[in-house]
């Protein structure tokens, strides 16, 4: 809910966001007195028509009699479907208007369908092509947490025995820990998962000639409630080049729109995979994919995603700056959040801002249920990780909730820090502070020779100080926090952080040397991914 | 290539920029665009021409599909469809020119709507060949002022 102009402008990032996530969302915006629209009233702005592309669908309230309906509307239109942002711009004049309602039973949109259903036919095809297949995969992603189709997903899958790797909107549709689970792939996903689609590759001696393909991916790749996004497919041409892909989805604009395929399905995937579960329960496959398993099983082994105190962290400035001498207690980012998963046995809500943090927190935190990983992923908004956990933990009192995030992204949002000390909302805060806007910073280091265009966030002046000091300013909005710098300390630090029953920010001081592996370069295929430090 | 995308929408206001923003956000440009009631009032048709290559066009199509407020979408093949469009034509005349410019007007079954001593105006309906090949005979004796109302179009069956 905001207020009407700069209020309202501010939410169009969030409408933004849950278009992008598809994210249901009831955005309400005020808006100046009728007789003042257009007249370019004290904080008057066209949010209507401002927000018209980033948002599912949106109403601009002329008669206070419409209200019941339309909010009834909003709510089934946010909900139904593909979920998205649905937003109602409402003038002063029709707030403080009076009304006798008249709420309406159902909602009666005529030209919007929302549940399609796959044929029997078409899921019958889909079993064919699995019988046929010696190396299929499911490519399963967010429309499976908004479909709420996670036990269907499951009990397909291991009725299958069909590996399952998820986007990052996917993470927790399928449980990270369950052997058959290959977490989830793209740009920094696992190798193994990048592996398993597109193949495993020779580096080629020169970037001019062909990549020779070492072991095939999959010959069968089970798309579903995906949209082939460019952080997952890399070069999309190239994308499970060898693969027949089955792509199924409630939203027939994503069909064919990033990625031809060879069977477009259009349907709610809980119905679906319901369906193909019964179906594979009553006549169970022959197939074992036996050579399969092992080949996943040899990736998984090689390539698991991992860290190590490179040569580079032991000589960089952090070291000089921060550590002199006790150089052997850095805190590496992955450690920190390794920790936090085996202090909270994996059962914690985690939220993120945007960038490394963000990978690694979906790298090494393995998540088990639907909604446990929540994470602006589409639009890669910084700043949304502790707002997030602040609505997190609203709704959950009674889980642990957590906010990964980066001192980039957590200094976008730092005044949210006053709405839990008020609002006594005892969400947590890691910030991983590297001084730096590390992703950007990567990017500097792999692409443009390191040139710093501002990625550097510390004092300049004073490079020895960690700036700002996070300690000083949760102190002045009442919020606990600690500073940990030496690995010996964090443990101690995170126990202390899980158990207050307050907001609580744990200012973790690491390396900005360190990158996020594995990495495919935008635009680029499996083929150069760099995964080994 | 040329698209001709015929759209039935709920008569509510917002409706057309939304359609028109689905092809704005595309850096595609509209070459024409008609929108009228229907036979039922609270409905209105649109009619689009506009010109791209055929996986953005159907990737339009789709995004239209799923607005709220839109009821129906074709995206009509050549042939499948009849089509008109109506001009007025502001013509420049002189006393030598008017008997000639009167002829063609005839040759082409359109009709004068308007004399001024020294401008004649011709409502004119047809297809697109028509009318471009009207328009380019009118051109030679100068065209003052021009007014079309984009193509409508109907399925045949």
């Amino acid at each position: 809910m905001a207020t009407s102009g700069t209020c309202s402008t501010n939410l169009v990032t969030c409408n933004a966001d849950a278009y992008m996530d598809s994210v249901p969302l009831i955005a309400i915006t005020g808006q100046v007195n009728q007789a003042m629209i257009g007249k370019g009233a004290f904080q008057e702005t066209d949010i209507y028509g401002m927000t018209l592309p980033v948002v599912k669908h949106s109403y601009l309230i002329t008669d206070i009699n419409d209200i019941p309906r339309i909010v009834k509307e909003a709510f089934y239109l946010a909900q139904s479907g593909r979920p998205g942002p649905v937003l109602i711009d409402l003038p002063k004049n029709v707030q403080q208007a009076r009304t006798q309602p008249v709420f309406p039973k159902e909602t009666s949109l005529r030209s919007y369908r929302a549940d399609p259903r796959a044929s029997e036919l078409a899921l019958n095809e889909i079993i064919g092509l699995i019988e046929k297949s010696e190396r299929p995969v499911l490519y399963v992603g967010g429309g499976i947490i908004s479909g709420n189709a996670s036990k269907e997903l499951r009990q397909f899958a291991e009725a299958t025995q069909i590996p399952v790797t998820t986007t990052l909107m996917g993470c927790g549709a399928f449980p990270e820990t369950h052997p058959l689970s290959l977490r989830w792939l793209g740009m920094h996903g696992a190798a193994f998962a990048n592996w398993a689609v597109n193949g495993e590759y020779h580096p080629a001696a020169r970037p001019t000639e062909p990549a020779k393909l070492k072991a095939a991916g999959a010959d069968l790749l089970l798309a579903f409630g995906v949209r082939f996004d460019d952080r997952v497919t890399g070069r999309v041409d190239k994308f499970c080049e060898k693969g027949t892909i089955v792509h199924l989805d409630i939203d027939p604009s994503e069909i064919n729109k990033n990625k031809p395929v060879s069977l477009p399905i259009i349907s709610d995937v809980k119905f679906a995979l319901g369906r193909l579960a019964a179906m594979v329960k009553a006549r169970p496959l022959q197939k074992k994919f036996t050579a399969w398993h092992k080949q996943i099983a040899r990736w998984k082994a090689r390539a698991p995603f991992g860290y190590s105190v490179t040569e580079e962290v032991m000589k960089s400035q952090h070291m000089r700056d921060h550590l002199k001498g006790r150089e052997r207690e850095v805190i590496l980012p992955q450690m920190a959040i390794e920790m936090l998963y085996e202090l909270t046995r994996g059962e914690a809500i985690i939220t993120t801002g945007v960038g490394q943090h963000q990978m690694w927190a979906a790298q090494f935190y393995q998540f088990k249920y639907p909604r446990q990983f929540v994470t602006s992923a589409g639009l890669g908004a910084m700043g949304f990780g502790y707002p997030a956990a602040l609505g997190a933990k609203v709704a959950f009192p009674n889980r642990q909730v957590v906010d990964i995030d980066g001192d980039g992204s957590f200094l976008m949002n730092i005044q949210e820090l006053a709405t839990a000390h008020i609002e006594k909302i005892a969400a947590k805060v890691i910030v991983l502070n590297n001084q730096h806007l590390g992703m950007v910073m990567q990017w500097e280091d792999r692409f443009y020779a390191g040139n710093r265009g501002n990625t550097y966030l510390g004092d300049p002046e004073r490079r020895k100080q960690i700036y700002p000091d996070y300690t000083a300013m949760c102190q002045s909005f009442g919020v606990k926090c600690e500073r940990v710098m030496y690995l010996k300390d964090l443990r101690p630090a995170l126990q202390r952080m899980l158990d207050a029953n307050e907001p609580y920010v744990l200012d973790v001081i690491v390396p900005y040397t360190e990158h996020v592996l594995p990495f495919i370069p935008s635009g680029r295929t499996v083929a150069d991914m760099i995964w080994q430090a | 290539m040329r698209h001709t995308i015929s759209v039935l929408v709920e008569n509510k206001f917002g409706v057309l920029t939304r359609v028109a923003g689905l092809f704005s956000g595309r850096g595609y440009n509209i070459d024409s665009l008609n929108v009228a009631p229907t036979n039922d009032p609270t409905a209105s048709r649109m009619t689009i021409v506009t010109r791209g290559d055929d996986a953005t066009v159907d990737q339009i199509v789709k995004q239209l599909s799923k607005l709220a407020n839109v009821m129906q979408v074709q995206d009509f093949r050549e042939g499948e469809y009849v089509d008109r469009e109506l001009a007025l034509i502001k013509v420049a005349v002189n006393s030598k020119t008017r008997a000639e410019v009167m002829q063609i007007t005839d040759i082409f079954r359109a009709k004068i709507v308007d004399v001024q001593p020294k401008s004649l105006t011709i409502e004119a309906t047809g297809d697109e060949t028509k009318l471009e090949k009207l328009l380019e005979l009118m051109n030679a004796f100068g065209i003052l002022d021009l007014r079309r109302t984009g193509k409508l179009a109907m399925p045949r069956n």
